[in-house]
């Protein structure tokens, strides 16, 4: 019973963050079905801000996770920069095929951009503590503080991303470009400043799946988005590529697969695992466990 | 009578394609006007060159003395014009409410909005019933009227419709032209493109004929329901 709770615990952990980055490609896709594949390197970009910018708070008397109010505006520039730079004039131009491949390219010159950095380097950066050690006691199970803010932290993140998307001007604004582009030109949105702040809570979302992801492992290198990155977008697609909810769920799902695989499997099978679900779901639902066509007719 | 919309001597290229080649047609204050013609005669595209959507080549539209080509297509909308794509194109996840919402996408201020959303659901009913199911799963009828009442949120001066009866029953058909006679003598001024050219020129004051992008034949939507050529080509009879 202690190890399925504490399974179970490190899963929605795993999850969460997972959820969080596949929240950036399932918008990014959702709005210009684009599957950016720079976004796993915001992650990195997110690390590396944190790693610079935590001595700044502590100097300044506050705590360390601060520190990722800075990384979120850091990303979110990135973000809004790749798309103003790198995509919308490809976009403008090219096919799909052009901006796929222009979305590989952006994630290979990030991550050696920062390996020539010379503050950065080749060499992997070790970040320090973000949350009080220790933790308590359930059910005969100790949970760590950072376990249970990760937790926490994303499932507010998403409470509020929803409230945004339903609630608001801007959000229902994304939902319409997503959904069908012409029309939404024709209610009077700007598509481009739309696309322009997906990019911008997409990337800032990365920023704090770094701070939850770090706060486990406090190892930061150029290449961490990568794998990262793959498992989060394997996430969105299990959910259904598009769609915010599905984006959640297949972050939880391929979390707890992860953990559960690694505990009564094999930890050196766990990436195996995640794969496998991702070509069950496919083979089964190939829009993904959310994704379907709502009925249309005409 | 003041005319509202002008456009003159208009070109529209896809690629080498040439599919609208100098087009001169207007609209004024308070009339309807339908704009008929056979498949890829060039009816659609004109609509969407007038809101922006595809650009022009050369040639001047404008509406009020607004040149429309310097307008963000998003920015069109403001001036007063509203655009009711082929085929609906309602926000399929979206609930009927919300799709009305959205029509009023530009205006800020909320008691207007209200306002304008009871007005719409008194011209069409049906979408009062329906105002929380979600927009994909209503039949193509109630679609077209969401689509149209969408449109009619921001109390725009002028109405572009494309083929508002497009794959409806015959009864729906007759339904929907009655409610665009309805808004007609409402006041508004309406473009309509249909392929259904006996209805379309049974309820408009005046008509265009489109054939292959060039205007064959304009005048009284009466005239034209009699007219040997029209009949022939588009009335089947």
């Amino acid at each position: 019973m202690g190890e399925f709770l504490q399974t179970l615990f490190v899963g929605l952990r795993l999850g969460s963050v997972y959820a969080l980055i596949a929240l950036g490609y399932t918008m990014v896709y959702g709005i210009i079905r684009l599957i950016n594949f720079a976004h796993g390197d915001f992650i990195m970009v997110g690390g590396y801000t944190l790693i610079f910018t935590v001595p700044l708070m502590t100097a300044a008397g506050m705590p360390a996770w601060m520190a990722v109010i800075i990384a979120i505006l850091v990303c979110a520039l990135v973000g809004v920069g790749v798309e103003l730079i790198a995509y919308r004039p490809v976009r403008k131009k090219g096919t799909n095929m052009t901006a796929l491949i222009t979305a590989i390219a952006m994630s290979l010159f990030l991550e050696n951009l920062a390996q020539a950095i010379p503050a950065i380097g080749p060499n992997p950066m070790v970040a320090g503590t973000f949350f009080e050690s220790g933790g308590f006691r359930v059910a005969g199970v100790t949970l760590d503080y950072t376990t249970i803010y990760t937790i926490a932290v994303s499932a507010v993140v998403m409470l509020l991303l929803y409230v945004f998307t339903q609630k608001t001007k801007m959000g229902r604004a994304m939902r319409c470009v997503s959904e069908d582009k012409s029309a939404a030109i024709l209610m009077g949105i700007s598509v481009n400043k739309t696309v322009l702040t997906t990019f911008a809570i997409g990337s800032g979302l990365a920023a704090v799946a770094a701070l939850m992801y770090i706060a486990q492992y406090p190892s930061v290198y150029t290449t961490i988005g990568s794998l990262l990155g793959l498992k989060a977008f394997v996430a969105a697609v299990v959910g259904g590529i598009g769609i915010v909810p599905g984006a959640m769920l297949g972050g939880l799902v391929i979390g707890l697969v992860e953990s559960f695989s690694t505990a009564y499997i094999s930890s050196s099978l766990t990436d195996t695992f995640v794969f496998l679900i991702l070509i069950i779901v496919l083979l089964i639902k190939p829009a993904g466990i959310l994704g379907k066509n709502v009925g249309e007719k005409v | 009578m003041r005319t509202l919309l002008k456009i003159e001597d208009l070109h529209v290229s896809y690629g080498a394609v040439r599919a609208i080649k100098g087009i001169s047609l207007e609209v004024n204050d308070g009339e309807l006007v339908s704009l008929i013609g056979a498949n890829g005669a060039g009816k659609t595209t004109t609509l969407h060159t007038i809101s922006g959507l595809v650009p022009a080549e050369s040639g001047s539209i404008t509406l009020d003395g607004t040149d429309l080509r310097k307008i963000a297509p998003n920015k069109i909308i403001e001036i007063g014009l509203a655009h009711v794509p082929e085929g609906r194109h309602v926000f399929a996840r979206m609930t009927v409410e919300e799709n009305l919402a959205m029509g009023a996408y530009i205006v800020r201020d909320k008691a207007k909005i209200k306002r304008q959303l009871e007005r719409v659901y008194a011209h069409f009913p049906r979408l009062a019933e329906r105002s929380r199911q979600l927009a994909g799963t209503l039949s193509g009828g109630e679609q077209q009227m969401l689509a149209m009442g969408r449109a009619l949120m921001t109390e725009p001066k002028m109405l572009l419709l494309d083929e508002p009866s497009m794959g409806l029953s015959p009864i729906l058909v007759k339904e929907i032209f009655s409610m665009i006679k309805t808004l007609h003598s409402d006041g508004i001024t309406i473009l309509l493109v249909e392929q259904n050219a006996k209805m379309a020129l049974s309820i408009s004051d005046r008509a265009y004929v489109l054939e292959t992008g060039l205007i064959s034949m304009s005048g009284k939507a009466q005239d034209l329901l009699h007219d040997d050529k029209v009949r022939r080509a588009y009335l089947g009879a």
